[in-house]
């Protein structure tokens, strides 16, 4: 129990007064919205396709999508690490042990969680509400922008689940990101690091910021979803 | 008239190898109401479909919009914006009443101000002005299926095309809907095609009727005439002619038609079209016109004043079922062929109608509407 409290009581000193902690919350901020609004910008319009259109190959890409909803971390950083890789076929670019190689990664786990349940929230609609918006003169964004609208409860959830996926996530980032001290550290590389050397109080520090980062987005996430009625 | 608002020519649309919808011409005028009515998976509404462009693909044929062909692909937002479409279930947005009455302006364009104008006009002419604020998933069926119509006319469209909007009400809400929708039209003088399968909401509402079965038109005219004289077994069904017994025309007397049904012969105000004698027919009748003339050994129904210029068949037969409606009964009367007619109450409440009973019935002789029966394998 000593452990625990003299662990938290440490913590809470150097979550307010170490500088470090700071820069890798903020890098952590940076780079989970980066991949969370990228998710978004090809996840939501993706899945809409997907929902409203019917062609051959449908069924396979969602099978696609759905496999990629589970994709486990670990596998995702190895596919990006060999692309990135010096050697490999976006080596030129110099990526790999960057903060754009996190954000790409975590892109690659997010995508298809946002995308399938962007499916499934559109396919929840009254499939003859797009005739009856349609039938009300709706141009083809106006439709659009209707469905997202009536859809925001479950596309919200999306958000959260694409969001809660990548800040969460650890092994890809350490594989294409290396843990670089002051570069390419975020938060559950360094909470990985600190507790294999023993150090539990900044463990523990860095571990509760992480759970502050994911309830305060979290939060008004669920805040903007459970407005009921707006004007 | 001149040309028609509207107008379909040679529409074909498939599903599958199912022709659900054939229509080589079909025209709406300006100002009119045209009532399509047809039982369950007649095309109805694909054929309303079809008027707002709202079809997936059509297999064949063209619309036409004041004589103008239109493009499925270009004029479709265009032609959509002239027109407005209510469907049997509300769809509303997840929003206030109000939002939901101002989308279709919204989606216009409009200014804000026009949008708070003609919203309030319509929520006031459907008596919906109180429930403004609420959202629509607060509404009862009625209340929202008002939203949807003042959706539709907040729009001022100068095509309301109506796919059973009232179906999924119960009785007095629909009928104080009917009536309603009855007046709105009557003065906004929209151009509108209304969907049901509803014979009494077609015949309140249409200025013509479009009897439509198996995806074909079967009869287009006024509704007293559609209603008085089908000119097919399908419509005559669907009208509400509940009996259909086949039947050989025996010749003309006294300016009627005799024609034998069964052992009895009865006389029929012929129609337009003309008989032949022994030319195989159907004779179609209503229950409300079917009366019981008196019962055996009571008399107290009493035979109908025959006036000058009316001739009344009386045939006998045997009570065989009797079911209630609540405020009327179902009567059937086993006369060599099934006769069903309807009786009040009070009348049947005097107590000689009853199962097994033998009963005097008559109908009018303009009241059996003749149509061809063609031989067919089934019967």
């Amino acid at each position: 129990m000593d452990l625990l409290w003299q662990g938290l009581q440490q913590a809470a000193v150097m979550m307010f007064h170490n500088r470090e902690v700071w820069a890798i919350t903020w890098l952590t901020l940076e780079v989970t919205f980066a991949a969370t609004l990228l998710s978004l910008i090809l996840g939501i319009p993706l899945g809409t396709w997907l929902a409203l259109t019917a062609f051959p190959g449908r069924k396979f890409l969602m099978a696609l999508v759905n496999t990629g909803m589970g994709l486990p971390p670990v596998v995702v950083g190895l596919f990006v690490c060999l692309m990135l890789w010096r050697s490999g076929p976006l080596g030129s670019l110099h990526l790999i042990y960057t903060p754009t190689a996190i954000v790409i990664a975590q892109f690659v786990i997010a995508c298809p969680i946002i995308t399938g349940l962007t499916v499934s929230a559109i396919e929840q609609l009254n499939p003859r509400l797009r005739l009856q918006l349609l039938g009300l003169g709706a141009s083809r964004s106006q439709l659009l922008w209707t469905l997202w609208r009536e859809a925001r409860l479950p596309l919200l959830a999306a958000v959260m689940a694409g969001y809660g996926g990548v800040i969460s996530e650890v092994g890809a980032s350490m594989m294409v990101g290396g843990n670089v001290r002051g570069h390419t550290r975020v938060l559950t590389t360094a909470t990985v690091l600190e507790t294999s050397k023993g150090n539990f109080a900044a463990a523990m520090a860095l571990g509760m910021l992480l759970l502050l980062l994911a309830f305060i987005v979290n939060g008004m996430l669920t805040h903007l979803q459970q407005r009921r009625s707006p004007s | 008239m001149s040309v028609p608002l509207l107008q379909l020519k040679d529409l074909q649309v498939c599903y599958g190898s199912r022709v659900a919808l054939d229509v080589p011409e079909l025209a709406v005028s300006e100002h009119e109401t045209l009532a399509v009515i047809g039982p369950n998976g007649a095309g109805k509404t694909t054929l309303l479909h079809a008027l707002a462009l709202l079809l997936p693909k059509v297999d064949r044929g063209a619309l036409l919009f004041r004589g103008k062909p239109l493009d499925y692909k270009h004029d479709g937002l265009a032609y959509r914006r002239r027109v407005a479409v209510v469907f049997q279930e509300p769809l509303l947005c997840d929003a206030s009443v109000y939002d939901n009455v101002a989308l279709g302006l919204r989606f216009r364009g409009r200014s804000r101000a026009e949008i708070l104008d003609r919203a309030n006009l319509w929520l006031e002419r459907l008596g919906i002005e109180h429930l403004r604020r609420c959202s629509s998933r607060t509404l009862s069926g009625g209340e929202a299926q008002r939203v949807s119509l003042a959706r539709a006319f907040a729009v001022e469209p100068e095509v309301l095309l109506l796919d059973e909007p009232f179906s999924a009400l119960d009785a007095p809400t629909r009928a104080q809907l009917v009536d309603d929708l009855r007046g709105l039209l009557s003065s906004a003088r929209t151009t509108t095609v209304f969907v049901t399968h509803h014979r009494g909401e077609a015949l309140m509402l249409g200025d013509r009727i479009v009897v439509l079965a198996e995806g074909r038109v079967q009869q287009m005219d006024e509704p007293s005439r559609v209603f008085t004289a089908p000119i097919n077994e399908a419509v005559a069904n669907i009208v509400g002619m509940e009996m259909i017994v086949p039947a050989t025309i025996l010749g003309q007397r006294d300016g009627m038609l005799q024609v034998q049904v069964n052992d009895h012969t009865v006389s029929v105000v012929s129609g337009e079209i003309p008989w032949v004698e022994g030319e195989p027919a159907l004779v179609c009748l209503r229950p409300e016109d079917i009366h019981f003339a008196c019962v055996a050994g009571n008399d107290r129904a009493g035979p109908p004043a025959q006036s000058p210029g009316e001739s009344w068949n009386r045939l006998t037969g045997r009570i065989a079922g009797i079911t209630p409606l609540g405020g009327q009964f179902r009567v059937k009367v086993d006369c060599g062929f099934p006769l069903v007619a309807l009786v009040n109450r009070p009348l049947f409440l005097e107590g000689f109608l009853k199962v097994g009973n033998e009963a005097d019935v008559h109908f009018r002789a303009d009241a059996a509407h003749l149509i061809r029966r063609h031989e067919r394998t089934s019967g």
